[in-house]
C-alpha cells in the first residue's frame, strides 16, 4: 500500500536523500557561551557591502550599529557582543576559495550589555512603511540562505499587491534543523513575525509550508497559530528541494512563477520561518539581527545539535563547543545539497548560515565518476523540468550556446541531478562553470560595447568640433569679405568666435 | 583544529546509493528467473551457449579497453558488457553452435559499443546489432529452433552430449526435436497459401506458461514480463516504453485480427510470441539508446511496437523486434531533440508564462 502511494502521490520532481536530521534536531537548543572575539563581516547579504561607522578602539554595545547599508539593496551590520572594536580588517570568507573579505572584529567584554532598544507594543498600529524601515534598520535578511534584504521584499510585495505570504518551513536540506528548532521552540515568534510581515505587505493570508518529516514543528506551529485563522499551517511532502521558493509556491498554491519573473508577480511572497522570527524581534523588541540558531551536525561532531550563537563567532569555536571526534574530512556551511565548502574553520558565522557540517571520511567520500548512460534519472529529478544530461554534454564540449538552448538560465543549482546520477557526474559543477563563463562573457560584451560607445562618441565629438570650426571659419571669411565690400564701419565680433 | 580540505568539490556533498553497476545487477537479477527457466527447458546446450556468449561479450570489451590503454577490471565490473552478452544469448536459438555465440558476443561489444566510444556512446542497442548481424549472416543457424526438451527428460542431452551439440552443431541423434517458432511457422504456412485457421491447428506446441520452440527469452514470456514489472517497481525503468511498445503491437494486431482472423494472428499471440516481452522490458528500455523524457519514451515505445507488428506481418522476416528497436534507436536523437519536458515557468515552446495566469 505504501509502495502504491509512493508510486502515485509523490511529486514528479526532486529527490529523497537520507535526511540525517535526527538526532541533532531532537537535541534541545543550546546557547553558546560568549565567545572572546567575534568578526562581523560587512557583506553577509545579497547587495552592496555595509560601510563601517565605528573606529578601532571604540567601545560598542550589543546591537549597536557597526556598519550601515549602502545602496538600495544592502543591509546594516550590528555588534553581536558588547566590547571593543579591535580591528577592521580581512577575515576568511565562507567561500571555497578561502579568500578574505572585510570584517569588524570585536573583543568581547563578556558583559553582554545591549543598547537601548525601541520596542513596539502594537506593530499593527504602525504604518507598513515604518515596519519595512525598522526591519531594514535591524539588518534582517532572508535567513533561509538567500540573504536577500527582507525589507526590500516587503516594499516590492506591497507595490505588487501580494495577497499571500508563504512562510517557508520546508527546510529540505539534509542534516540541517535550525528552522525545525525555531518552529519547535519559538513558534509564537514565527507566527507573530509572519503576521507583522502580512501587515507590512498587505497580505490577507499566510501559508506556512512545513515538510511532513517535522511533526513536532507542525504541532507546535499549529498550536501557536490556533488563534490566528489567517495563518494556515500546511504540511507538505518531504521531498528535496521543497524549500526552494518556486517549488513551495507551486505545491502550496498551484501557481507557477513565470521564467525570469519574481514570485511577487503571481501574488505571493516567500519568507523563511527564521526570517519571520527575526522580524518579530526587530519590531516587537527592537533588537537587530545579531544572533541565530545554527545546526552543528555531521559524523565528525561528538554532540551534534542546534546552537544559539552570536553572529561572527568562528566556526572553529562552534565546533569546539559541540566537540569534534576527529578532524573533519569535509567542512560545509549550509546543507550538503547546496552548501558551501569551507577550507578551514577560521571563518565567521554569517547571517545566512543555517548549518555547519563536519563530515567524517565516510560521509565525505566522493564516488568515482563514470560515463553518462543516459538513464534519464537527472531529467526525472530536475524540479525545473530541464535536461541536465544534455546541458552537461554541451558544456563539456565547450558549446555554451547549446547549453543556453536547453535553458541553462532556469537552473536553480539545487543539485538534484548530481545527487541522483548513478555515474556520479558532477553536473552542478558543469552548470556553475558555464554560468560563470556566461557572466564573464556578458561582462566582456558590456565592456566592449561601452568601449565602442565611447569611441563612437569621441569620433562624433571630433567630427562635430571640426565641422563647427570649419563653419565658424567660413562665416568669418564671409563676414570679412562682406566688410571689405561695404564701407568699413565698427562692428562687434561675432560670438561664435569664442568657440 | 580543523585542517584544510585539499580538493574543493562542487555541491552536492551527498550522492545516491545507486550506481551503474547496481542498475546492471538489478537488470540481471530480473532476467535470472527467465534464464533459469530457459536453461531447464533447453538443457545443457543452452547453458553452454549462454556462457560462451556472455564470455565473448566480456572478452571483446576487455580487449578493446586494453587497446585503449584503460583499466579493464573497473569497466568490466560495471556489468554492462555481461548484460549485453546475456541479452544477446536470450535472443539466440538455444542449440546454436559455439561460434554463433562467440561471433555475436564479440560483435555486440566491439562493433556495437566500443567503436562508438564505450558505455553511453553507442547509438544502437549492442545486443540487437549483434543479433541482426547474425541473422543476416547465418540465417540457417539463426532460425534452427528446437522444441523444448526439459533438462531432466530422458531424451535430453547430458552435460557431455550437450557440449558436443554446442561445439559441433546439432547432432543427428537429436534431429527429431528440430522445430519452428510459431511466428516462423505461421509465416511459412501463409506464404504457402495456408491460412491461420488451418495452419494453427498444426502449430508447434504452445504451453501457456511459455514452453514453446524459440529462444530462451521467447519461451519464458511471463517470467520476462514479471522481471520487467519488478524493474518498474524498483524504478530501474519506467513504464512508458514497455507499455507503449506492447500497445503498439497489440492495438494493430487486435484491429486486423478482428477484420480478418484467417490472415492476422491474435493480439495475445503476438504479445506472447517472439521477442515481444524481452524487447519491451529489456531491449527497448536500454537507457543509452532510448529517449530520456517520458513523452519521448512513449513515442519511441509505440514506434518499436508498431514496427515490430509491421515487420512480422508484411515483411520477409517472421520476427521484427530487433529490426524495430534498431530503427527506433536511430530516431532517438531526433525524438530527444523535439520532445523535451516543459520547463517550470515556461510553456512547451519555452516561452515564459504570463504572470497572473
Amino acid at each position: 500500500m505504501r509502495l502504491i502511494e509512493r508510486f502515485f502521490k509523490e511529486p514528479r520532481w526532486g529527490v529523497h536523500p537520507d535526511d540525517h536530521k535526527r538526532p541533532a534536531a531532537d537535541v534541545p537548543l543550546r546557547v553558546l557561551p560568549q565567545p572572546a572575539r567575534v568578526h562581523m563581516p560587512l557583506q553577509q547579504h545579497v547587495g552592496g557591502a555595509a560601510r563601517p561607522v565605528v573606529l578601532v578602539g571604540q567601545k560598542v554595545l550589543k546591537g549597536q550599529l557597526l556598519a550601515q547599508s549602502q545602496g538600495n539593496i544592502s543591509a546594516p551590520i550590528h555588534a553581536s557582543v558588547s566590547g571593543t572594536v579591535t580591528a577592521i580588517a580581512e577575515v576568511t570568507a565562507p567561500h571555497p576559495s578561502g579568500l578574505g573579505f572585510a570584517a569588524i572584529t570585536i573583543e568581547s567584554d563578556f558583559a553582554d550589555r545591549w543598547i537601548d532598544t525601541d520596542p513596539v507594543a502594537d506593530p499593527f498600529a504602525l504604518a507598513p512603511e515604518e515596519i519595512a524601515r525598522r526591519t531594514a534598520a535591524a539588518g534582517v535578511v532572508g535567513l533561509g540562505g538567500a540573504t536577500f534584504p527582507a525589507a526590500v521584499k516587503f516594499v516590492l510585495g506591497r507595490r505588487l499587491g501580494v495577497r499571500t505570504l508563504i512562510v517557508n518551513g520546508g527546510e529540505c536540506e539534509p542534516y540541517v534543523s535550525s528552522d525545525d528548532r525555531i518552529m519547535r521552540d519559538f513558534p509564537e515568534q514565527v507566527v507573530d513575525g509572519a503576521r507583522i510581515i502580512m501587515h507590512a505587505i498587505g497580505a490577507d493570508e499566510s501559508l506556512v509550508g512545513i515538510e511532513d518529516n517535522k511533526p513536532e514543528a507542525i504541532a507546535a506551529m499549529t498550536r501557536a497559530a490556533a488563534a490566528y485563522p489567517e495563518v494556515k499551517i500546511r504540511p507538505v511532502p518531504a521531498r528535496y528541494p521543497m524549500g526552494s521558493d518556486k517549488q513551495l509556491i507551486q505545491t502550496l498554491t498551484g501557481k507557477e512563477v513565470p521564467a525570469d519573473a519574481r514570485a511577487a508577480e503571481v501574488g505571493v511572497l516567500v519568507h523563511n520561518v527564521s526570517t519571520c522570527a527575526a522580524v518579530h524581534k526587530a519590531i516587537r523588541l527592537g533588537q537587530p539581527l545579531v544572533e541565530r540558531i545554527v545546526t552543528i551536525n555531521g559524523a565528525a561532531v561528538t554532540a551534534p545539535g542546534n546552537i544559539f550563537a552570536p553572529l561572527g563567532t568562528l566556526v572553529d569555536d562552534l565546533l569546539a563547543f559541540c566537540g569534534l571526534a576527529q578532524a573533519p574530512a569535509r567542512l560545509i556551511l549550509g546543507g550538503p545539497m547546496m552548501g558551501t565548502l569551507l577550507r578551514h574553520g577560521r571563518v565567521p558565522l554569517v547571517k545566512g548560515a543555517s548549518g555547519i557540517l563536519a563530515f567524517d571520511a565516510v560521509e565525505a567520500a566522493v564516488p568515482e565518476v563514470g560515463p553518462c548512460i543516459r538513464c534519464g534519472s537527472c531529467t526525472r529529478a530536475c524540479p525545473m523540468g530541464l535536461l541536465p544530461l544534455e546541458m552537461a554534454a554541451h558544456i563539456r564540449s565547450g558549446d555554451l550556446d547549446g547549453a543556453i538552448g536547453y535553458s541553462l538560465s532556469d537552473c536553480i543549482s539545487c543539485g538534484c541531478c548530481a545527487y541522483v546520477c548513478p555515474s556520479h557526474i558532477p553536473l552542478v559543477q558543469y552548470f556553475s562553470h558555464a554560468k560563470g563563463e556566461l557572466s564573464a562573457r556578458e561582462r566582456a560584451k558590456l565592456r566592449t560595447e561601452a568601449g565602442k560607445r565611447l569611441a563612437e562618441a569621441r569620433l562624433a565629438r571630433l567630427e562635430r568640433d571640426a565641422r563647427e570650426k570649419a563653419e565658424v571659419a567660413a562665416r568669418r571669411k564671409a563676414e570679412r569679405a562682406a566688410a571689405k565690400a561695404r564701407v568699413p564701419s565698427p562692428q562687434p565680433e561675432p560670438q561664435e568666435a569664442s568657440t | 583544529m580543523t585542517r584544510p580540505v585539499e580538493m574543493p568539490v562542487a555541491a552536492p556533498y551527498a550522492a545516491t546509493p545507486n550506481s551503474v553497476s547496481r542498475v546492471m545487477i538489478i537488470v540481471m537479477v530480473a532476467l535470472t528467473p527467465a534464464t533459469l527457466f530457459g536453461f531447464w527447458l533447453y538443457g545443457w546446450p543452452a547453458i553452454y551457449l549462454w556462457m560462451i556468449t556472455v564470455g565473448a561479450a566480456a572478452g571483446g570489451e576487455a580487449v578493446c579497453l586494453q587497446l585503449q590503454g584503460r583499466a579493464v577490471a573497473p569497466v568490466l565490473l560495471d556489468g554492462s558488457a555481461v548484460l549485453t552478452g546475456w541479452l544477446l544469448a536470450l535472443s539466440l536459438p538455444p542449440w546454436a553452435p559455439w561460434w554463433i555465440g562467440v561471433f555475436g558476443g564479440l560483435f555486440a561489444t566491439v562493433l556495437g559499443k566500443q567503436v562508438f566510444g564505450g558505455l553511453g556512446q553507442n547509438l544502437f542497442n549492442p545486443a540487437m546489432v549483434a543479433r541482426v548481424a547474425l541473422l543476416i549472416s547465418f540465417p540457417v543457424h539463426m532460425t534452427a529452433w528446437v522444441a523444448p526438451l526439459p533438462i531432466v527428460a530422458a531424451a535430453a542431452p547430458g552435460p557431455i552430449a550437450g557440449l558436443l551439440i554446442t561445439l559441433k552443431g546439432m547432432q543427428p541423434a537429436f534431429d527429431t526435436v528440430a522445430s519452428a517458432s510459431l511466428l516462423g511457422f505461421a509465416k511459412t504456412e501463409l506464404s504457402r497459401g495456408v491460412d491461420l485457421a488451418q495452419s494453427l491447428l498444426h502449430a508447434p506446441i504452445q504451453g501457456w506458461y511459455g514452453s514453446r520452440a524459440g529462444s530462451l527469452g521467447e519461451t519464458a514470456t511471463w517470467l520476462i514480463a514479471g522481471g520487467g514489472v519488478a524493474m518498474i517497481f524498483l524504478r530501474t525503468i519506467t513504464w512508458h516504453i514497455p507499455l507503449a511498445m506492447l500497445l503498439g503491437i497489440a492495438i494493430p494486431a487486435a484491429i486486423l485480427n478482428a477484420i480478418d482472423p484467417a490472415r492476422y494472428m491474435e493480439a495475445s499471440t503476438h504479445l506472447l510470441s517472439g521477442g515481444a516481452m524481452l524487447g519491451a522490458f529489456f531491449i527497448a528500455t536500454d537507457y543509452v539508446t532510448s529517449p530520456n523524457t517520458p513523452r519521448g519514451q512513449l513515442v519511441f515505445g509505440a514506434g518499436c511496437g508498431v514496427l515490430t507488428y509491421v515487420i512480422r506481418t508484411w515483411a520477409g522476416y517472421p520476427e521484427g523486434v530487433a529490426f524495430a528497436v534498431l530503427l527506433m534507436n536511430s530516431l532517438t536523437p531526433i525524438i530527444d531533440s523535439y520532445i523535451r519536458p516543459r520547463i517550470y515557468g515556461r510553456n512547451r515552446q519555452g516561452v515564459a508564462l504570463e504572470p497572473g495566469k
